[in-house]
Formats: C-alpha cells, sequence, structure tokens
C-alpha cells in the first residue's frame, strides 16, 4: 500500500464524500449544483468534499460556462480492492498457521 | 476507540478448530505462540496495552504494525487496533464452543472508528459501499 492509498481511504472515510461518489458512479457526470440537492449539505461544503475526492483522483472535473462538471474515476479504487485482496490472503494464510500450530501445542 | 460497528465490517475469516478455547485462547494472546503463527510482538492481554507487530520489511512498508489491546474477555473476545502506513483499522476474534470444537471467527475492519467521528452514523455503511464497489469495479473489466 503506497501513498495513494491512504488518499482513497482517507477521502472514502466521510459518509458524505462517499455519497457524493457513489452518486457520480451510478449517475455519471453532474454539475456541482445537482450534487449540492443530492448531499443536502452547503454548495461550499461539496466542494470541498470534491477537491479531497479529487485530490485522491476519485473524480475528475471540466468547467463549461459557469458550471463545473464532476465524473468518478473507479479506476482509483484499485488501491483498496488490492488492500482486501492483500488482507484475505494475508489471514487465511494466518489461519492456516494457527491450526498448525494447535496441532503442535498441548492440549 | 471503541470496538468497529456494524457497518464497518470489510473482512470476516471464520473456521471450527478441533482444539478447545481455552487452547485457541492461548495461541491468540500468548507473545511467543503468537508470533509463530502470526508475528513478531510485545502483545500483553490488558486492555490499553500498546504493542507492535513486526514483519519484515518490504519495498514501501517498514513492516510496522501499531497496535492497542481494546477488548480481553478470555476465550470468548479479543480485540485491537491495527495502524499500518497512516491507514487505521481494527482487529477482532471471537471464540465459540462448539461441539468438538470452537468457531473461531475474526473481523478486520478497515476503518477505526475513531477516524471520523461521523463515520458510526454514517447512513452509507461499508458493507454497502464494499458492495458498490464490486459492482463499479466489475463495471470497469
Amino acid at each position: 500500500m503506497q501513498a495513494v492509498a491512504n488518499d482513497v481511504f482517507r477521502a472514502l472515510a466521510d459518509p458524505t464524500r462517499r455519497a457524493l461518489f457513489e452518486e457520480l458512479t451510478r449517475q455519471g457526470e453532474q454539475t456541482v449544483h445537482a450534487l449540492t440537492r443530492y448531499a443536502c449539505v452547503s454548495q461550499p461544503a461539496v466542494s470541498k468534499h470534491l477537491t479531497v475526492l479529487k485530490r485522491a483522483k476519485l473524480v475528475r472535473h471540466r468547467r463549461e460556462g459557469r458550471e463545473t462538471h464532476y465524473r468518478a474515476q473507479p479506476d482509483a479504487l484499485t488501491p483498496i480492492v488490492d488492500w482486501l485482496d492483500h488482507y484475505g490472503a494475508f489471514w487465511r494464510d494466518r489461519f492456516d498457521r494457527l491450526e498448525s500450530l494447535l496441532e503442535r501445542m498441548d492440549p | 476507540m471503541s470496538n468497529a460497528p456494524e457497518g464497518t465490517r470489510t473482512l470476516v475469516i471464520e473456521r471450527t478448530f478441533q482444539h478447545s478455547a481455552e487452547k485457541i485462547w492461548r495461541a491468540l494472546t500468548q507473545g511467543p505462540l503468537m508470533e509463530e503463527w502470526l508475528m513478531k510482538n510485545d502483545f500483553k492481554p490488558v486492555v490499553g496495552h500498546r504493542f507492535q507487530f513486526r514483519a519484515m520489511p518490504v519495498a514501501n512498508w517498514n513492516g510496522i504494525i501499531d497496535c492497542e489491546v481494546l477488548v480481553v474477555e478470555p476465550q470468548a473476545r479479543l480485540s485491537y487496533t491495527w495502524g499500518t502506513l497512516g491507514v487505521g483499522s481494527a482487529v477482532q476474534w471471537t471464540l465459540t464452543p462448539e461441539k468438538g470444537g470452537t468457531h473461531l471467527r475474526m473481523e478486520h475492519s478497515g476503518f477505526g472508528p475513531g477516524q471520523d467521528a461521523n463515520y458510526n452514523g454514517a447512513k452509507y455503511g461499508w458493507q454497502k459501499f464494499i458492495g458498490n464497489l464490486e459492482r463499479v469495479v466489475g463495471e470497469m473489466e
């Protein structure tokens, strides 16, 4: 796990940001206004959350006239998937080692 | 830090062993035995005790996991935080006696609840997020 994974984890540890990200994966590209209506928090708050998501490369934005449009970048989730794979393999291996230790231990 | 709340589970591994809870508890809580199957450690079964697991360092990781004991209920429940690379998480062990053996359940939750005060009441639980995550990743491929 590298620094980028930590950015992704931190970005998605917040429920509002997770909701915004999920909404973008469901609906495709959305304006900041649409996201503000969806999230039921103030627009500055939404913009702040979007900045954190952007830093983690979970979303991209483009300007069109006075509107800023955001879209999800699901590729950025790869570090989390790797993390789950990593720990899944890790703990299964440790369970095997625990089992063989139990066999060797005094009753 | 408290125990990981329901919605934050990320990884659950369960297995039934043909051994007593007392014996499994020893393997889970005695440092030298833990080292044999898990990692080098300075663990003590005392709530609030801070300790480290030390694995072989690899590229981008010093091999150190910083932990704090959260729960010690002999032969029933054990929990500690699990912090490494700036990401906090928690590991919880639950032992349940079964006919002829003991059921052991390990839950490793991805985010320490202390990292986000709002997280406990989160409308979008981690479990649900993982479901969506799998869907998103599925669509990627």
